[in-house]
């Protein structure tokens, strides 16, 4: 395997709601490669969103620290922290997140206009099959198709990670299954480190890693020697 | 065009109602300050110009009749400049085609030409030769009132002849911007004209030959005008000066000067009003949408927009209202500063015309419009600024509900649950309904404030001319006249009855106060003329003493039982001490009445009278005319009967206008406060209202909730604006009380409820806007929408 993308160490986070305090990681120390496509899986509540927005540059570790490559995401200010995001990142949410005003090849097209080297729009959308959609608004698509633009917008900047929280947790297995193809091939093709969470332990199949989480900390790290491809794991 | 570019003009397509109710409002407040600043400026600037290349003079003086030697003795008072001496008198006027007599100014034309204070323009013609007699210029507007042209003729009662005079050419004058006839109220240039003549026939006509008796001077930089009046005074007061004054009680410059601060306190207090409301409803409906985007602007964050490109968006959506509200404003405010140009064309004479708002207001108006929008935004734009990314992606936290004091009063009340849903809805924005009362109210209070003007000039027309001045028509001499000549004028053709009445010029002082005022006096009896107070009642007059107008006694720190020295001006030079018997409220002028009797006696004299009041039978009108043109000692008349028509037609026709605009005003604000509450309402409540219908409420039922609201803050803010209004209103009196005028603070109830009607009514009208789209709502789309 290559070289580290990710670093973290000792990454904790508190929540401070006022009465209780909520430690929703309490140490976390992972790698993550170039190349690689990890699984979080974990009970809800283990943070693993919380890890996900860290190190996505959305939010901020208590304590710790995060590198990317040889950055220390935690020393990062806000403008460092945008232009990280801007250059680097690209997230798929689980409710997709479209902007509704705007079409599907638009709301790509919101991501092309600020990144560095973003391909076309047009192609982004090609690469997760909808070139016949990209004139379409989000409300006239379904939630799995809308799911694909979301992964079009999150690749049309050619990001080197892909952070996807639960992508297929609002779609049925069919077109769950459409929305792995579609992060698979991009891993596979472009070689973006790829990180996904879910509750469906079955998606681990497809990893090179399955990372556990329990209580704010990893409890294992399993290597797939075998991957499945997303049509041939049993939802 | 970028994709946020893109989603910034979809998002204001989709909110135009909003954005258009908005616009509307701050289009409002735009076009009014545009009309009154940019006039305000324009005539202040045009007058300004005017003045310095015409050198329009500092101080004014007319005496009885002056030798020519004492311009020496003037010309030496520390801090004059230039002074320049001239003859002028009041002539009766035939001219060709009218029946009724008008009245002239006469001024004397230097030798040299045209004089070098108040210099006037030359329209079209040419100067009379100085040494012709019955060759004339006459202010251009009075020419154009009569179609006159240069060789044109009329006549003129000089000396107790009617002569012929030749126009020879038009002009204008600084002194003459707003021409107002003697006892007129608005300029009539039918009626009055000005009319310089060479100075040698001036002073031959008036008997002023080697001498004057009207005064101008210019004053050098940095001058005492005070001290240079009384020195000028002093000087003249063997000569029957009537006292010297500045240019703030020169009749035409003074009344720019009252049109000019009317104009700059509407532009002072109404498009704040505008501005502020405004800032109010972007920050309502920004506030709304950028609670519905939470999750979007989270997104534009995570893929890399910055803070500041976020907050920009937002800021630019409030800019595209106020961007529309700026193209309003400036339409309407172009239109109304040309139509308010074309009625200053008719009162004020300008030789030129600077009636043109410049390009900077139009920059100060659009840069006060993006800023009242931009800080009503400000607020709602920094929240999407500050949100954090992970933060806005998380489905929000249901807001946490507590029980506390208002729940508890309500809930003690035992109202039914949809009106205790509409009060907890007012308390749980506080400062929402607060607002939302406020801007209401203040559409209610600008309808009061339009309402009362009118009924306070109703009350000023009715106390000036039919209680106070019921005469048909004013007869004044050339001098006083002993009150025998009542007899001759009777005798007249068409003179139903007669009255006389003296005018003394004096200079009231108590403490250091000081007033120069003419001194009323009428034989008793008098019942044409009188004095009546602001119940109606005639106030008598008592022997040896003053009853002052309360503005004057206010002028001159004075109340009843106080000593006023009286100096008198003219030919009657002589300082008495008269206590003030009562005060009085009258809306024109700053008058001083005296006993009749009291004021002969004082000189030791027959009765004299200045002028005559008459009661004129129509059928004979046209021969009264005829009579008074050749009538000598006559100076001029002054028609009652056509002050009162023009008078109130000029305000049926003002009132017209300004009530439309205050109406349309106060719907417009009604509207924009009354929209956009219950479109922010509708989008805040949409879940609860739509699980209501589902549980079987009617739409009726449920619309009333939502139209409750802003109902209940409606009916709320009446009472507020009632009171807002009956300020602004005591403020509006306060603002245009001046030595000219006063205004009495009319209030009727009618007043009131017409401007709640009107605001309850567009109120309703708004809110009905919004039950439509409540009646159209999907509830399955409602209540799966995630917010
Ligand atoms: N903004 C917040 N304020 C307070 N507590 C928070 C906040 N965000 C997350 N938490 C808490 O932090 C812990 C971890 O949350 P996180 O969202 O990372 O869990 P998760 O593993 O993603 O769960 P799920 O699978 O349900 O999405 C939880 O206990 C959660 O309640
Ligand atoms: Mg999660």
């Amino acid at each position: 395997m290559a070289w580290p993308i990710f670093r973290t160490e000792g990454v904790t986070k508190v929540y401070d709601t006022g009465e209780v305090q909520v430690h929703a990681l309490a140490g976390v120390d992972l790698t993550l490669f170039a190349g690689e496509l990890a699984v979080l899986l974990g009970p809800s509540g283990s943070g693993k969103s919380t890890l996900l927005n860290i190190l996505g540059g959305l939010d901020r570790a208590s304590s710790g620290h995060v590198w990317f490559r040889d950055t220390d995401l935690t020393a990062l200010r806000e403008r460092g922290l945008t232009r990280f995001r801007r250059d680097h990142v690209g997230f798929v949410f689980q409710f997709y997140n479209l902007v509704p005003s705007l079409s599907a090849r638009e709301n790509v097209q919101l991501v092309t206009d600020v990144a560095r080297e973003p391909m076309p729009p047009e192609e982004a959308l090609g690469l997760v099959g909808l070139s016949h959609r990209m004139d379409h608004f989000p409300a006239e698509m379904s939630g799995g198709e809308q799911q694909r633009v979301a992964i079009a917008r999150a690749i049309a900047k050619r990001p080197e990670v892909l952070l996807c929280d639960e992508p297929t947790g609002a779609l049925d297995s069919k077109t769950g299954i459409q929305v792995l193809e579609a992060l698979k091939d991009i891993n596979d093709r472009f070689g973006t480190t790829t990180v996904v969470i879910t509750h469906n332990a079955a998606i681990r199949k497809m990893a090179h890693r399955v990372v556990r989480f329990q209580d704010g900390r990893i409890t294992e790290v399993e290597v797939n020697e075998t991957r499945l491809a997303p049509h041939e794991i049993v939802w | 065009m970028e994709a946020i570019d893109i989603k910034l003009l979809r998002d204001f397509r989709r909110l135009w109602a909003q954005a258009l109710a908005i616009a509307l409002v701050l289009g409002c407040g735009v076009a009014i300050f545009l009309t009154s600043f940019g006039m305000f400026r324009a005539l202040e600037d045009t007058r300004a110009a005017y003045y310095e290349r015409n050198r329009f003079a500092d101080v004014f003086v007319t005496a009885r009749r002056v030798p020519g030697h004492m311009v020496e003795a003037i010309a030496a008072i520390p801090g004059v400049s230039t002074v320049e001496t001239r003859v002028t008198g009041s002539v009766v006027l035939d001219i060709p085609g009218r029946e009724e007599t008008a009245v002239g100014l006469v001024i004397s034309l230097p030798n040299g030409g045209l004089s070098q204070l108040n210099r006037p323009v030359i329209r079209s013609g040419r100067l009379p030769d100085p040494d012709a007699a019955d060759r004339v210029m006459v202010n251009a507007p009075f020419a154009l009132a009569h179609g006159f042209g240069a060789g044109d003729v009329f006549s003129a009662n000089l000396n107790g002849r009617k002569r012929p005079l030749t126009i020879t050419g038009t002009v204008l004058s600084p002194e003459y911007i707003y021409t107002l006839g003697p006892g007129a109220l608005m300029p009539d240039n039918e009626g009055f004209g000005i009319i310089w003549m060479p100075e040698r026939a001036a002073a031959a006509a008036f008997d002023m030959t080697g001498a004057f008796n009207s005064v101008s001077m210019s004053l050098t930089r940095g001058a005492d005008e005070a001290e240079v009046i009384d020195r000028l005074d002093d000087l003249l007061e063997p000569y029957g000066g009537m006292g010297a004054y500045g240019r703030e009680q020169q009749v035409s410059n003074s009344f720019i000067d009252a049109e000019i601060a009317s104009l700059r306190s509407t532009a002072l207090i109404l498009p704040p009003v505008f501005f502020g409301i405004t800032a109010f409803l972007v920050n309502m409906v920004l506030g709304r949408i950028i609670a519905l985007e939470r999750s979007q602007i989270g997104l534009l964050k995570a893929v890399g927009y910055s803070n500041w490109e976020v907050c920009l968006h937002y800021l630019l959506l409030a800019g595209l209202v106020a961007v529309a509200g700026i193209v309003l404003g400036w339409a309407v405010g172009g239109w109304l500063a040309h139509a308010l140009a074309e009625l200053y064309a008719d009162f004020f004479d300008f030789p030129f015309l600077i009636y043109r708002v410049s390009y900077d207001v139009y920059a100060i108006s659009a840069a006060i419009a993006l800023a009242s929008a931009g800080l009503g935004a400000a607020r709602a734009a920094l929240s999407a600024a500050r949100l954090s990314p992970a933060v806005a992606m998380a489905p929000p936290a249901p807001p946490r509900y507590s029980r506390n004091l208002f729940d508890r009063m309500l809930a003690a009340l035992r109202l039914s649950q949809p009106a205790m849903m509409i009060l907890r809805a007012i308390l749980r924005w506080p400062v929402r309904s607060g607002l939302t009362v406020l801007g209401l109210a203040l559409a209610v209070a600008v309808m009061v404030a339009a309402t009362f003007t009118e009924d306070s000039l109703d009350k000023i027309v009715d106390a000036a001319f039919f209680q106070s001045n019921r005469q048909d028509a004013i007869l004044y001499f050339t001098e006083d006249k002993p009150i025998s000549v009542l007899e001759e004028i009777r005798r007249l053709p068409g003179v139903m009855a007669v009255e006389g009445q003296y005018y003394l010029s004096a200079e009231l002082r108590h403490g250091h106060r000081e007033k120069q005022i003419a001194l009323e006096a009428r034989p008793e009896g008098s019942d044409l003329a009188r004095v009546v107070d602001e119940r109606g009642h005639v106030v008598v007059v008592p022997e040896n003493a003053l009853v002052l107008t309360r503005r004057l006694a206010t002028h001159l720190d004075a109340r009843p039982g106080d000593v006023i020295e009286v100096e008198f001006q003219g030919d009657k030079r002589q300082t008495n001490e008269l206590p003030v018997a009562a005060l009085v409220t009258q809306y024109f002028g700053l008058g001083a009445f005296i006993d009749y009797d009291t004021a002969n006696r004082l000189f030791r004299q027959a009765p004299q009278i200045t002028m005559a009041n008459i009661l004129i039978d129509p059928r004979h009108e046209a021969d009264l005319h005829a009579r008074l043109k050749d009538m000598p000692g006559l100076a001029g008349t002054v028609m009652l009967t056509d002050t009162r028509r023009s008078f109130q037609e000029t305000i049926a026709e003002n009132v017209l206008i300004m009530n439309t605009i205050y109406v349309t005003i106060a719907v417009l604000i009604t509207v924009g406060v009354a929209y956009n509450g219950a479109r922010v309402q509708l989008s805040e409540r949409a879940r609860e209202l739509a699980s209501l219908r589902i549980l079987g409420f009617t739409r009726g039922e449920v619309s009333a909730i939502l139209m409750g609201e802003t109902v209940v803050l409606a009916l709320a803010a009446q009472p507020v604006g009632w009171l807002l209004g009956w300020g602004i209103s005591w403020a509006m009196t306060e603002g245009f009380t001046s030595d000219l005028y006063a205004v009495p603070l009319v209030l009727r109830p009618a007043t009131f409820a017409q401007a709640s009607i009107v605001v309850l009514v567009a109120c309703l009208g708004a809110v009905l806007l919004v039950r439509r789209r409540l009646d159209r709502m999907d509830l399955v789309a409602v209540m799966k929408t995630r917010e």
